[in-house]
């Protein structure tokens, strides 16, 4: 409860301004009104929800398979990891956003650009993580690999990899909370479904505490994705 | 806890012994001037001040990556036993995985009961699934030994195994790997005269750029921690050690 007084503070702060007359109710709801339109639209904002997580879903995994993928491939060979950090870094530069609207030509209005989008949020922090983590490895270890004469990938299965578990871990974490990120701004962009959509069509339509409660139901879907990741890291991964 | 000397039967002289000859080099500076290190089955001491080159001769020897370079020739082991101060112990493997590193890591398929037998070996049966984060330090140096003893090797290394030990644990620790490694050629780096002249029937001092023997003391080793002769002799090489420096 302790932990809760901060957010509780907030949220008292909010619903005294609104209830103050500070800013009118279709600019800034109060929180009551906002939880209100949460459950007498629970089933839209469900519908819309499920839509975001498949997105969500979608892309993480596939994300960040790839960023194990690519990390693991620039591990083995030094000739890959010499030409394609600095292409990794730089499009790290590349505002994501800006490549939303170029997915939705190229892909339609259908899944596949918010998977893309999540995608490319995931990747990069995997992908850099657990490289990085891999490269760290003390020498002390590796000699263990090098008087064994161990191949690359022996060297990266028993030493690198589990060396970097902690670092992809945290890499996970933080990867996880950007994935929703991914997945509403592929649907601002064009979509007909998903809470970014719905978030749009509500502001069209002067439904601002639709609007929030769409907000929070992208909150509470990231805490919870953040939790249960957490969760699965301690148990298997115990980082 | 003496036990006598084991020589394999068709070691000396027959085969080209292991070792390492030539200058060493440092960022282009002479860090051991030119020397002959040639080996032969039992303990040889690498005894030195740190700083004075003579884990890099070894890890030179093992053919480990190292910042300095080798003007010279070098003979090592088909297979290299390696022991370091850390015990290197990968904490998400069980002890008996630990054991078996290194056959894993060389790809060849490791016999659990050998390893089994090794960690009974080294006083740790019944030890085998546990994490090494719930052993002692010196319980992880024995699986550390037990890993060594693993891969079978003829040329054993040892980058001061001992000398993160308690005093105690120190001298258990050295009458075992002497057990253990009986019959193989093992190299120990070390700055403590008393653990070179307890174990190692070859003494090379380094100093000052240089390599050059030392006398060994006469006796069956180990030595008795308490023989006075061992006492005495430790304590003339620190002085000759002291005045030196």
């Amino acid at each position: 409860m302790r932990k809760l007084m901060i957010p509780l503070a907030l949220i008292a702060l909010w619903q005294g301004g609104v209830s103050a007359g500070l800013q009118p109710a279709f600019i800034l709801p109060g929180p009551l009104e906002v939880a209100g339109t949460l459950w007498t639209d629970r089933a839209l904002l469900l519908t819309h929800s499920l839509i975001t997580l498949e997105e969500v879903a979608y892309g993480f995994v596939i994300g960040a398979l790839l960023g194990v993928g690519t990390a693991i491939l620039m591990m083995l060979s030094p000739i890959v990891r010499l030409n394609l950090r600095p292409v990794l870094n730089a499009s790290q530069a590349i505002p994501v956003f800006v490549l939303a609207p170029i997915l939705t030509l190229w892909f339609g209005y259908g899944l596949a650009p918010k998977i893309i989008m999540t995608i490319l949020l995931v990747f990069f922090p995997i992908a850099s993580g657990l490289l990085d983590g891999m490269l760290a490895t003390p020498q002390q270890s590796l000699d263990m690999a090098r008087i064994a004469k161990a191949s690359r990938w022996r060297e990266l299965i028993w030493l690198r990899f589990p060396h970097a578990l902690p670092q992809l871990a945290a890499s996970i974490r933080i990867a996880i909370t950007y994935a929703p990120t991914g997945a509403v701004i592929g649907e601002w962009i064009g979509a007909s479904k998903g809470l970014g959509y719905l978030m749009l069509m509500a502001n069209a339509r002067s439904r601002i505490a639709l609007m929030f409660a769409a907000l929070v139901v992208i909150v509470a879907m990231t805490l919870l994705l953040h939790r249960l990741a957490d969760r699965l890291l301690r148990r298997w991964l115990s980082a | 806890m003496a036990s006598p000397m084991i020589y394999p039967a068709n070691s000396v002289a027959e085969v080209d012994p292991y070792g390492l000859s030539g200058t060493i080099l440092l960022d282009g500076e002479t860090l051991i001037a030119p020397f002959t290190l040639s080996l032969q089955a039992g303990w040889t001491a690498l005894l030195g001040p740190s700083g004075s080159g003579k884990s890099t001769l070894l890890r030179l020897l093992g053919g480990l990556d190292c910042e300095a370079e080798l003007k010279g020739t070098r003979r090592g082991a088909e297979r290299i036993g390696w022991m370091a101060q850390s015990d290197l112990m990968q904490p998400r493997l069980s002890v008996l995985q630990n054991v078996m590193l290194i056959e894993m890591l060389a790809g060849r398929k490791p016999d659990r009961n050998r390893a089994r037998d090794l960690l009974a070996a080294v006083g740790l049966s019944g030890l085998e699934s546990r994490k090494p984060s719930a052993l002692s330090g010196g319980q992880r140096q024995r699986v550390a030994l037990a890993r060594t003893l693993m891969s079978d090797a003829e040329l054993i290394l040892l980058d001061e195994p001992f000398s993160a030990l308690d005093p105690a644990t120190r001298a258990t620790m050295q009458d075992l790997a002497f057990d253990q490694f009986a019959g193989r050629t093992v190299v120990l780096v070390t700055h403590d005269p008393a653990e070179a002249l307890r174990l190692c029937q070859t003494i090379w001092g380094l100093e000052d750029h240089q390599l050059q023997p030392l006398e060994p003391l006469a006796g069956t080793k180990p030595h008795d921690l308490a023989d006075p002769a061992l006492l005495a002799t430790t304590a003339r090489l620190l002085d000759d050690i002291r005045e030196s420096a």
